[in-house]
């Protein structure tokens, strides 16, 4: 998962406050959450000296361009579709407890996670424990991925 | 669930019974629930087979009829694969090699046959997949990683579902142990339960851990924490109903001494509750020892003579590619794939019949090749699960073609 630093360490990092934040790591940090975009730092973009930091941010800030609200990314390239998370998600067994809850298939529309195609999609992504103002930092669908296909940014 | 219209997948021997398809002119659309194993099955081959002699274009009569005389010539005619067969075409074929006084083996010789064997003679104890789900709270995965052979196991039946007597499901109701000489991906899963042992040592360790369940100090030749091996024991001693999968891992490491294993569920079976499930990879290849042993009384490796099948390790697939067989009809598997090079070569110098719906390697070396209809997606029959239940099959696309079962016999209608 790509950290605060590392996006930090591809900056300026020369505090010029041009993006109206009041230092680099401010940026970074608004660049991780996804509330700011890399090409709105000015000195970046014009001077070419930065010009293979700029196609290194490109790289580790794409993922996090399709996260949810709650930070969550499906790699769909690494999903095997097994439906650990599916039946894993607390939500999901609270939502559906005679269908994931007990191993099958979701059997109604309220999950969050259900397996299309061979691999999992998310959904009703207001549900999930880790959204709201009592948000806690719920990983039940992370650790039994065999694939490290979901992470939360 | 029962306002859902659901089908069965056959992507693997898992059988899982609650997949959604949606269709559209006979084409799939769209597979709910299916793992990516399960969807690449259901959604059909990349290319589909042609009826082909020779490799160039024939009818599927000239091609049912040219299969039928090189069997009919043949001496030692071999007809092999079967996995991914109904019951139904299974009992054809051995109809048919009673009909030549052929050779019928299938890819449980190099496989989980010596397990289903066990089970089959009242050996070992196995149960059903429900009862693991509703019952299990140890689950040992021995020389086997279903999250990638099978990967809904541990979500559908093995691991993480809640059961009757397993309200809090994988969090703190069930203890997943994985023994496997690598760190895979089901091994990831079980986290510090994982044992890591060296390859060809499963018997050493289930010495070892025999040893331990008597109460006595095992010894192990390689770098294992013996304190670990204790706690394993214990924990298997207060489980109340606990279930070993047994991969390919513990088959080959165990060779033909399957009685250590026997041994070591017996005395499990003394101090709590243990059964042994194989980890059977094609949908229906238990189907084959339960339906060649229901006929012969015999798993596989079975030769029809004027005076009744025989079976023994001269009538397995290797032997025979290795000495007499001057044909061979392959089934509903692509053994060039998955055979030892000098072997496949053998293959190529034989006649060589395919019948499959798909093209793959063995389709470049076959002399004739039959295009069937994909069994448990066009047409329908029964299938034996990994754990030896029957499910019933049913198609979810209309399809003019023949299914292998027709195939077969209509070979058998030639050659008489």
């Amino acid at each position: 998962m790509t950290s605060v630093m590392e996006i930090y360490q591809l900056l300026p990092k020369t505090n010029c406050k041009e993006c109206n934040e009041s230092t680099c790591m401010a940026f970074a940090v608004a660049l991780l959450s996804g509330s700011r975009q890399y090409t709105e730092c000015p000195p970046l973009i014009k001077d070419d000296k930065y010009h293979n930091s700029r196609i290194k941010l490109e790289e580790i800030l794409k993922p996090i361009q399709g996260a949810e609200e709650t930070g969550l990314i499906v790699h769909e390239e690494l999903c095997s579709g097994c439906g650990n998370c599916v039946v894993a998600c607390p939500v999901n067994v609270a939502n559906d407890p005679h269908g994931s809850g007990r191993g099958f298939g979701p059997t109604n529309e309220k999950v969050i996670f259900r397996v299309i195609d061979g691999k999992v999609k998310a959904a009703n992504i207001e549900e999930c424990r880790r959204f709201g103002k009592n948000r806690i930092m719920c990983n039940a669908c992370i650790d039994p991925c065999p694939t490290e296909a979901i992470e939360f940014v | 669930m029962s306002d859902i219209t659901t089908w069965i997948c056959t992507g693997c021997a898992l059988l899982c019974e609650d997949i959604q398809v949606y269709t559209t002119n006979g084409q799939i659309e769209k597979v709910e629930h299916a793992c990516i194993m399960g969807k690449s099955r259901l959604t059909g081959c990349k290319h589909t087979a042609k009826p082909m002699i020779d490799h160039n274009d024939v009818t599927v009569d000239k091609a049912i009829s040219q299969a039928a005389n090189i069997l009919k010539n043949a001496h030692n005619p071999v007809l092999y694969g079967w996995g991914n067969s109904t019951s139904q075409a299974q009992i054809a074929g051995i109809e048919l090699a009673r009909v030549l006084n052929a050779v019928i083996d299938s890819t449980s010789s190099f496989c989980q046959g010596i397990t289903i064997n066990e089970i089959l003679q009242g050996q070992i104890p196995s149960c059903t997949l429900e009862e693991v789900r509703e019952k299990a709270d140890v689950i040992l995965y021995w020389g086997a990683d279903p999250m990638s052979s099978h990967p809904r196991h541990l979500s559908r039946y093995s691991y993480f579902p809640r059961g009757d007597m397993r309200q809090h499901g994988y969090e703190e109701d069930r203890k997943a142990i994985a023994i496997d000489v690598r760190q895979s991906r089901t091994a990831k899963i079980c986290k510090d339960m994982f044992y890591r042992i060296p390859p060809g040592s499963d018997l050493e360790f289930m010495k070892a851990l025999s040893d331990a369940l008597d109460g006595k100090v095992p010894k192990l030749s390689f770098d294992m924490d013996i304190k670990r091996l204790l706690e394993l024991a214990t924990l298997l001693k207060k489980c109340e109903f606990g279930v070993i999968f047994a991969g390919l891992g513990l088959v080959y490491s165990i060779k033909e001494d399957i009685h250590i294993l026997s041994g070591l569920i017996s005395k499990l079976n003394e101090l709590s509750d243990f059964s042994l499930i194989p980890m059977v990879g094609h949908f229906n290849m238990r189907g084959f020892n339960h339906n060649l042993f229901n006929e012969t009384g015999y798993i596989h490796k079975v030769k029809f003579t004027d005076k009744g099948p025989v079976s023994g390790v001269e009538y397995s697939i290797i032997e025979q590619l290795k000495g007499n067989a001057d044909a061979i009809l392959v089934i509903g598997s692509d053994p060039l794939a998955s055979l030892p090079g000098a072997l496949s070569k053998r293959m190529e110098d034989i006649p060589l019949i395919l019948i499959d719906p798909c093209e793959n390697l063995t389709t470049r070396a076959a002399d004739v090749t039959i295009p069937c209809i994909a069994s448990g997606i066009e047409e329908g029959g029964t299938a034996y699960r990994m754990d030896g239940e029957i499910i019933e099959l049913s198609p979810f696309i209309q399809s003019k073609g023949m299914s292998d079962e027709m195939i077969i016999q209509r070979i058998i209608k030639e050659i008489n």
